[in-house]
């Protein structure tokens, strides 16, 4: 196809370098410097996609971030998918592969297309509520076809290839956007040495300068850009982002700027060249120089292929060399729009007619269109464009002077592109991201900036100043200011010139009226990406949706990914006649980042894969990994979680773990334990108040098992503290709850007991610890150490040792989370693996198995012993889980939940409690969270009495063993209760004792 | 993403390093055991939930480690101050007594 669209010459394009691209498998051509919009306009595409709800064709309608039509599937093979691509902000590159997103088979012969023009009536809004919500089983069928209909972008089945970063930035000043008030700003503020950053979404800076016919300090406006940035780029301390959107606008001055860095090159980054990047800017004053979007006017199937932005046209002829036409009808409202028409007829077509809305323009472009010899009609509209897949014609007719009615008689005109303008709303949408309330302005016909708390600052078209003389002005006074707001000395300077222009009063119109009313006339569009019609907004008020918010749920409008850019002050206007009110009076919906969609890929940056989430290792690691052993998450750490040998079922390994731990001896790398380092002459005291039991006692050289609680009195957590010395003790903690014990032992000292003296430490990282449990575990240490007396009289349980073990000095504790006689051998970390391999080998002889957490939890279990988080869940208090023993109220110090365990509701009967539960069927293993009933015949919903919180098979025990809360449980000891599984099952067990082994706890004693 | 002043490092550093910890000022009972169940579940579990000013319990957790008060303004996000522990806000409700 060639490109019969393209210009000659002109533009900001390379003639000479033909660029190759692929649309729906088409293979296309376009130049260096084309956005994929201009390419395919350029071709006569007509056609890029069809809409969400009616399937009806649309065409490209705008030329930058307000596009709403021209959403485009990008990649050229799987892993390089991207969706949603604005065609109209994507450079063309060689080799680019695009298509439509929606349409089947294609979006010139779309299946669905009959539903938009015989379905009008039949799909009002809210229709996929009022029709698809009954049967409800049904949704989930009906669902599956609609979203299939509507079509979207779909992401990539592979993984992503490219490399996206975030990057911090500090700024002085931030300006946003690089159009005419953006670099006045910038130059003005530039000499200052202040850290300047300006951003610009598009891929040349410049803005409206780009496109304009206006002359700065005497030269053409692109070449006074192009100037400017060149002056710009000559400082140091001015940082200059292009094709870099600032997305957001958060607390405290805090902006994401979305940089693609290789986008515009290439279908991914070569090289190892960054793809994405997302800049995190915190910015001492801000200068929103963010331009305006024009307005389309809504009026009888404006949808039409062919219907475009007045200031589109311009851009595409002006920057691309595009003339998407031959006979252009021009509508508008206002002066600024004339240049559409003269930009045209220079571009050598014929301009139909501009239909202008106002009874009696006088600015000077009316005098010009005159003097160039185009038809000027006045005091008229479009009130509907004429046919299928691209405009052919439009019925114009006169309306009155406020544009409620048609007055005169309606003509046709043939016409192939229609532009309409309605004026141009100023892009507030980063100024309301921080919750700021924009205000409307009669003068502006728009919203404007409203009051802030953000030390942001704004320049032209933004406030509505739309002239570029005020642009100008405007951009050169707010630098000024902004630099010297953020402490900056710097001189004044005068705002680069141009020749005022005289422009007549621009008309509040926003919907065009038609001979029949609203709801019988051809659809008439508000909201293009939603298919949002002027109808729809007029019957949700009538069906009692006054607020704007709900206006906007109702209707979807402004729900679509351009968020409404184009079309949500029209809908806010059609609504506000509909209910009698003004347009402040209705009032406005609040944009919320990010201002066009960013990629997941620049969102995360390097938070991928393996740095998605930082991964703790024990010393010892390196150890299990060689050996086979499979992993288990806990908090960050990876923890073995067992060790398979060949041909083992995790059943058989468990099996062998936790016989031979039981028989010989077993080895756990228990160094994830989180370990507190706590001195201070109030420690002991300290502990008595965060722990229930009590601690005033207990001598050095012993240890001590403490369980926490909150001031609710429910369990926080558990573990074993050493007394070191008289002021100094090692607290031990659940390896997930290291960090929150920690900050908690932190708040009650800093915030409610500052008076007290004592230090708190992590040293979980310091410590490599090696538990050897097990009959045999003392002939084992006693072949590592010559200085520690391990005799049951010199070393008892729960007492603590410093010595040397393989060598190393170490601190050996004796406690035991198996029930068995154990050793917990505590190495400096860098010794930690020396001295495992040293236990390895010492152990052989024994055949010492090295257990991970399943088994270690099957051993705990048979012992009864609890693990907080799995057996407790933050609504179980001490005597719940039969801990009352670890609880003395005797203590002088109202211990930390003391008060709370005794509230009304922890002491009344009938509370869920911690029991053991026996299957009638030794090998039925319970599956944990199955709940207990008395009646499993009773039909559902059954009285519940408690979950299984832990549950297992014992090969010691040569049975099932499990623990759960049942209600009154302690008072129930010996009664059946039952399990009924989704499955079918039923499981029988009996109320025990939790302790399934060694009862008396002789074995961890010998 | 706020912007934080830690009074004890006295530097601005980022929300990032920081962990909000609930409402400032809610001391705990002084003779707990003698509370009602009333009282102690008010300290427990009830809170002021104002539209304007009020002050917040942070910790500067990737830092110094040092717990601190902000009075914030919670429909704009404006942190008016912020103070150490033990010390008075200079920005309170009119209603308001801490």
């Amino acid at each position: 196809m060639t490109q019969k669209n393209r210009l000659a010459s002109g533009g900001r394009i390379d003639h000479q370098r033909p660029l190759n691209f692929t649309y729906n498998g088409k293979a296309l051509t376009g130049f260096h410097g084309d956005t994929v919009a201009s390419a395919l306009l350029a071709n006569g595409v007509d056609i890029v996609g069809r809409s969400f709800k009616y399937s009806r064709p649309r065409g490209i309608m705008a030329a930058g971030a307000e596009e709403p039509n021209a959403l485009l599937q990008l990649g050229a093979t799987e892993a390089t998918q991207t969706p949603n691509v604005r065609a109209t902000q994507q450079d063309l590159f060689e080799g680019l592969v695009a298509s439509s997103t929606n349409g089947w088979p294609s979006p010139e012969n779309d299946a669905m297309g009959f539903v938009g023009k015989v379905g009008a009536r039949f799909m009002p809004p809210g229709f996929y509520y009022k029709t698809f919500m009954f049967p409800q089983s049904m949704w989930g069928t009906y669902e599956k076809f609609i979203r299939k209909a509507a079509g979207f972008g779909r992401s990539s089945l592979e993984s992503d290839v490219d490399v996206y970063d975030n990057i911090n930035q500090h700024a002085d000043v931030l300006i946003v956007g690089a159009g005419p008030a953006g670099l006045s700003a910038a130059l003005a503020a530039a000499k200052s040495g202040a850290r300047i950053i300006l951003a610009d979404e598009q891929s040349e800076m410049g803005g409206s300068l780009l496109d304009s016919p206006a002359l700065i300090d005497g030269q053409p406006a692109d070449e006074w850009a192009v100037s400017a940035i060149e002056e710009l780029s000559s400082f140091d301390n001015v940082m200059l982002l292009s094709r870099s959107t600032v997305n957001g606008y958060h607390d405290h001055n805090f902006l994401t700027i979305h940089e693609r860095c290789t986008d515009h090159v290439s279908d991914c980054a070569v090289n190892g060249q960054i793809r994405q990047r997302m800049h995190r800017v915190r910015a001492k004053w801000v200068v929103l120089a963010t331009g305006s979007h024009e307005r389309p006017l809504v009026f009888g199937n404006n949808d039409i292929p062919g219907v475009m932005l007045a200031s589109a046209v311009s851009t595409y002829i002006r920057r691309y060399a595009v003339a998407p036409g031959n006979k252009l009808v021009l509508m508008t409202t206002n002066d600024n729009a004339y240049q559409a028409a003269f930009d045209w007829a220079d571009a050598g077509h014929e301009v139909v007619a501009i239909v202008d809305t106002r009874a009696n323009p006088s600015g000077a472009c009316v005098e010009a269109a005159k003097s160039r010899g185009l038809k000027v009609i006045i005091g008229s509209a479009v009130i509907e464009a004429k046919g299928d897949k691209r405009v052919n014609g439009v019925l114009i007719a006169g309306i009155d002077e406020v544009g409620e009615k048609v007055t005169g008689s309606v003509e046709p005109y043939d016409c192939d592109i229609l532009a309409s303008s309605g004026g141009w709303s100023p892009a507030i949408h980063l100024s309301c991201h921080t919750g700021s309330r924009p205000v409307w302005s009669d003068e502006v016909i728009g919203f404007v900036p409203g009051e802030t708390v953000q030390k942001q600052l704004s320049a032209g078209a933004i406030n509505g100043s739309f002239s570029l003389e005020s642009c100008l002005k405007e951009g050169t006074e707010q630098g000024l200011i902004a630099i010297r707001n953020a402490g900056f000395d710097i001189e004044d300077r005068s705002a680069p010139k141009t020749a005022p222009v005289n422009e007549d009063r621009a008309m509040a119109l926003f919907h065009i009226p038609h001979t029949k009313s609203t709801s019988r006339g051809p659809k008439q569009f508000v909201d293009f990406q939603n298919d949002v019609t002027a109808s729809a907004i007029e019957l949700a008020t009538r069906e009692g949706f006054e607020s704007i918010e709900h206006v906007k749920r109702y209707t979807a409008m402004g729900f679509g990914t351009d968020q409404g850019k184009t079309g949500n002050i029209n809908g806010m206007a059609i609504a506000a006649k509909s209910l009698n009110k003004s347009i402040p009076e209705t009032g406005t919906t609040i944009f919320r980042p990010n201002y066009t969609p960013v990629t997941f890929g620049a969102i995360t940056g390097r938070n991928v894969g393996e740095l998605f989430d930082p991964e703790r290792y024990t010393a010892i690691h390196r150890w299990h990994v060689e050996q086979g052993a499979l992993f288990e998450d806990v908090g960050q750490w990876k923890r073995p979680w067992y060790y398979p040998k060949a041909g083992e079922s995790i059943q058989d390994t468990l099996n062998r773990e936790c016989t031979a731990t039981r028989e010989s001896v077993g080895i756990l790398d228990a160094s994830t334990l989180g370990k507190i380092d706590i001195q201070g002459k109030d420690a002991r005291e300290f502990l008595g108040r965060v722990y229930t039991n009590a601690w005033a006692k207990l001598a050095i050289g012993k240890c001590r098992y403490g369980l926490m609680c909150g001031e609710d009195g429910m369990v926080f957590d558990d573990g074993v503290t050493a007394c070191l010395g008289e002021n100094h003790f090692l607290m031990t903690t659940t390896t997930g709850g290291a960090a929150r014990v920690l900050s908690w032992l932190e708040i009650y000292h800093q915030t409610e007991w500052p008076e007290m003296e004592v230090y708190f430490n992590s040293v979980t990282d310091h410590w490599s610890t090696a538990t050897i449990s097990g009959p045999n575990a003392r002939k084992v240490l006693a072949k590592l150490t010559d200085d520690i007396e391990l005799d049951a009289e010199s070393f008892k349980f729960m007492d603590w040792h410093t010595g040397t073990v393989a060598g190393v000095p170490a601190r050996v504790f004796r406690i035991s989370f198996t029930g068995e006689l154990s050793y917990e051998i505590n190495v400096s970390a860098n010794y930690g693996l020396a001295v495992w391999e040293k236990i390895m080998e010492a152990g052989s002889e024994f055949n010492i198995t090295p257990y991970g957490t399943e088994s270690m939890h099957v051993l705990r279990a048979e012992k009864g012993f609890i693990i907080v988080g799995q057996d407790t869940d933050g609504s179980v208090h001490p005597h719940d889980i039969n801990h009352g023993w670890a609880v003395v109220d005797s203590k002088p110090f109202s211990f930390i939940g003391k008060r709370g365990m005794k509230r009304a509701d922890c002491v009344r009967p009938n509370r869920k409690q911690l029991v053991g539960l026996k299957t009638k069927v030794p090998d039925a293993v319970i599956p944990e969270g199955a709940q207990a009933v008395n009646d499993f015949e009773q039909p559902v919903p059954m009285d519940m009495l408690g979950h299984v919180t832990s549950s297992y098979y014992s090969a010691n025990l040569g049975r099932s063993i499990a623990m759960g809360m049942i209600k009154s449980g302690l008072s129930r000891i010996g009664e059946t209760v039952y399990y009924p599984l989704a499955d079918g099952r039923v499981i029988e067990a009996e109320i025990c004792s939790p302790v399934f082994y060694d009862p008396k706890g002789e074995r961890q004693r010998v | 993403m706020f912007y934080i002043y830690c009074p004890y490092c006295e530097e601005h550093r980022e929300e990032e390093e920081f962990h909000a910890s609930g409402e400032a000022h809610i001391p705990r009972p002084s003779d707990p055991d003698n509370c009602t169940d009333a009282e102690w579940g008010e300290y427990l579990f009830f809170r002021t939930n104002p539209r304007g000013l009020h002050h917040e319990l942070w910790v500067h957790g990737i830092g110094c480690r040092k717990f601190f008060n902000i009075t914030r303004d919670t429909v704009s996000y404006e942190i008016k101050e912020t103070y150490k522990i033990g010390a008075k806000p200079q920005f309170t409700h009119a209603e308001e007594k801490v």
